[in-house]
């Protein structure tokens, strides 16, 4: 267990629901499969030793505060390799959904005559936003099968490999009814594939928790959109229960509107 | 002596904040005592505003994972109440089952991920693979088997895909809820032998006691955990529309998390606040392990919580067992596998109470005639027990004040973890770092 080769990881967590972690733990035995091919120096919702010396960083949730900024810094300077695991690391996720409210009606809608004594970022952000990030790991929560496919890679000194092709290409695998077809509408041609269209699969639609496919004008699944009725940009701007920071970032990349306020703890 | 005990609270952040305890004394005087909770602020009361009933439990959810099936359901509440939705029966049992099946899976992994480490001077679960692999074998397949029973319904552990309100998008197969029954018949030498191991745990438990106000829900058929009303140790039951009057949240200043307090100031959720409240109620097998524990309602000793969490994870499994047996003795009645249940939404308010591994959880929602949220309020088990952990606290740090740093740190470390506050805050050790010099 000791194993003086063994590449050293740590997970953390920032703002978030640790379900990413979670799904680590999960993997019930087969985490004693992986605790052979690397040692885990920090993992807060398994253990309770904690060290600073490690090569691979696992950082799951978004940035809410300076104090997470700074953390993360420091997580930054002791790793070779920061990997964003889950959907508000890899670009702000379901924290990002306030983003577009203001904020001083955020903090009174929750903490009411005590707002002012909360101090957080106007927004949610990612860890990429504040820190240079190597890979990412999307997903709410993450695949566990994915996840493992990326450390094995990561082991072997090869890169994780997180499909660009959206969720439909697998859907149609999956030989599942277009949510289209049933009537509803479905995130699943802009959304970034690798989940197995799992929950077009257990029923629903894609609510687009893995983020938008690389460049949503160009990657689309274009075919369902247009038999639809529907553009990209449409899809974009309707649905933001996990884009809120992401669909920002395609807009200003577009030059269709400003970024949104940066930083500044208020 | 003078004590500063300060715990590293950036490594104890989690969704319903990091702690910290703050413990000064001067010549065995208390001086200061506080429990410090700092939120992470995460603003879901407002990221809900504006959104649809459809979406209400798949943001919610997103709460915390370890309870994000307890989440979902208690959102399904609020907004089939708020628009007058009713589900069948058939579906409040997959609820159960789906409820059942995350508690236990929240209850294993802290008993067994923490507790059993503790036992064997382990720091994580981990080294056990080589030192105790049968004992490991046994908690990694009941937290697997709680899992699975979460799985079968609702399509993942992890943020639930299936449900929705006014019921299921999909039901799960017959075969697949038979072949997870004989697994959970067959699970009693399991709970036996967790049982064995916390036995040795127990005895090391501290006798301390501090009786405070015990709340949780009441059923009249059943020990309550996925529906019942409100009910208080010292004023009996209440009404779940009160619970903005139980749950009665206040500001502290050395805390940004809110504490709460009903009768007194203070009181305690989770599965001791049931196990005093319904113990009459529970499996027998789970009555047998609280007897075996020396477990007799009213318990006052915070420490017990975990035992209650072991004896309820006995009722959980017996529980399951009869639901399922009851789903497929009546058969599961077909439906659809995109079913969408029809809503037509009108404008109203509605609460959801459901008992959740931590405690009593409140979700309660607002709606426009359109379906979109206009106002919302989470109240989270670990919330309401901060104000008696500071209680606890205040009681029992005078009488050890004289002992040895480690010692203080321990039973304090100890205290915390019993509440299970969040399965983090839970497994973090209080990194306590003592200053000042010799009194």
């Amino acid at each position: 267990m000791t194993g003086e080769d063994k590449p050293r990881v740590a997970f953390f967590d920032f703002t978030g629901c640790e379900g990413d972690q979670l799904q680590v733990i999960n993997l019930e035995d087969r985490l004693l499969d992986l605790v052979e091919v690397v040692e885990v120096v920090s993992f807060r919702e398994a253990m309770s030793e904690h060290g600073d010396d490690y090569e691979i960083a696992f950082v799951e949730g978004g940035v809410a505060t300076a104090h997470d900024e700074r953390r993360l810094t420091d997580i930054r300077d002791n790793a070779d390799v920061v990997v964003a695991l889950g959907s508000c690391a890899a670009f702000g996720g379901i924290n990002a959904l306030r983003n577009h409210q203001d904020f001083e009606t955020v903090k009174e809608r929750v903490y009411g005559e005590d707002a002012d004594s909360i101090t957080s970022y106007p927004i949610a952000r990612p860890i990429e936003d504040v820190i240079e990030v190597e890979y990412e790991i999307p997903g709410c929560p993450i695949d566990r099968e994915e996840f493992l496919g990326a450390v094995t890679a990561l082991v072997n000194g090869a890169e994780p490999s997180i499909p660009n092709y959206p969720v439909c290409l697998e859907c149609k695998f999956a030989e599942n009814t277009c949510a289209f077809e049933r009537g509803e509408t479905c995130l699943g041609p802009i959304t970034r594939g690798g989940c197995s269209a799992t929950c077009v699969s257990a029923g629903t639609h894609c609510w687009g928790c893995r983020g938008m496919v690389d460049h949503p004008n160009e990657d689309a699944y274009t075919d369902v959109l247009e038999a639809n009725g529907l553009t990209t940009e449409e899809v974009i701007e309707e649905y933001q229960l996990y884009w809120g920071w992401q669909r920002n970032q395609v807009a200003v990349a577009d030059g269709d509107s400003q970024p949104v306020a940066d930083g500044g703890e208020r | 002596m003078s004590h500063t005990i300060d715990v590293e609270g950036d490594l104890v952040t989690r969704v319903e904040g990091h702690g910290s305890v703050v413990v000064n004394a001067e010549d065995g005087q208390l001086d200061t005592c506080e429990w410090r909770v700092v939120e992470s602020p995460r603003y879901f009361e407002s990221m809900l505003v504006g959104r649809s009933f459809e979406e209400s439990h798949h943001v919610t959810s997103r709460i915390c994972a370890i309870c994000s099936v307890s989440h979902t359901i208690a959102s399904l509440q609020a907004t089939e109440a708020a628009l007058g939705v009713s589900v069948s029966e058939q579906d409040r049992r997959l609820r159960k089952l789906a409820l059942y099946g995350e508690t236990l899976q929240s209850h294993v992994l802290h008993l067994g991920y923490l507790a059993l480490p503790d036992l064997v001077g382990e720091k994580s679960v981990l080294p056990l693979a080589d030192t105790h692999e049968d004992e490991l074998e046994t908690v990694i397949d009941l937290h697997r088997l709680g899992n699975e029973l979460t799985e079968v319904v609702t399509g993942r552990s992890v943020h639930a895909q299936r449900l929705l309100p006014g019921g299921f998008s999909q039901l799960p197969d017959e075969s697949d809820l038979q072949a997870l029954l004989d697994r959970l018949v067959n699970s009693w030498d399991a709970v036996a032998e967790l049982a064995d191991l916390l036995a040795v745990l127990a005895d090391e438990l501290p006798a301390f006691e501090r009786e405070t106000e015990y709340i949780s829900l009441t059923h009249p058929e059943e020990y309550a955990l996925a529906e019942g009303t409100i009910y208080s140790s010292d004023v009996g039951e209440l009404p779940v529309s009160d619970y903005r009057d139980v749950a009665n949240e206040y500001v502290v200043e050395h805390s940004t998390a809110k504490f709460a307090r009903h009768e007194r100031e203070s009181y305690m959720v989770g599965a001791l606040a049931r196990f005093n409240n319904n113990a009459d109620q529970l499996a027998p097998r789970a009555t047998e392990i609280a007897d075996r524990f020396g477990l007799d309602a009213p318990v006052h000793n915070p420490y017990l919580n975990n035992v209650a969490q072991l004896v309820e994870v006995a009722h959980l499994l017996g529980e399951s067992v009869r639901l399922i047996e009851a789903l497929l003795d009546d058969g599961l009645t077909p439906q659809s596998n995109y079913h969408v249940p029809e809503i037509d939404p009108t404008a109203g308010q509605g609460i959801g109470a459901i008992e959740v591994p931590r405690g009593v959880l409140f979700h309660e929602y607002a709606y426009d005639d359109t379906g979109e949220v206009t106002e919302a309020n989470c109240v989270i088990p670990t919330n309401q027990n901060h104000g008696n952990i500071q209680r606890d606290m205040e009681t029992l740090v005078p009488t050890i004040v004289d002992q040895p740093e480690d010692e203080i740190k321990h039973t304090l470390e100890m205290l915390v973890r019993a509440y299970d506050p969040c399965i983090s805050c839970s497994t973090h050790y209080l990194d306590v770092e003592f200053v000042g010099g010799e009194g």
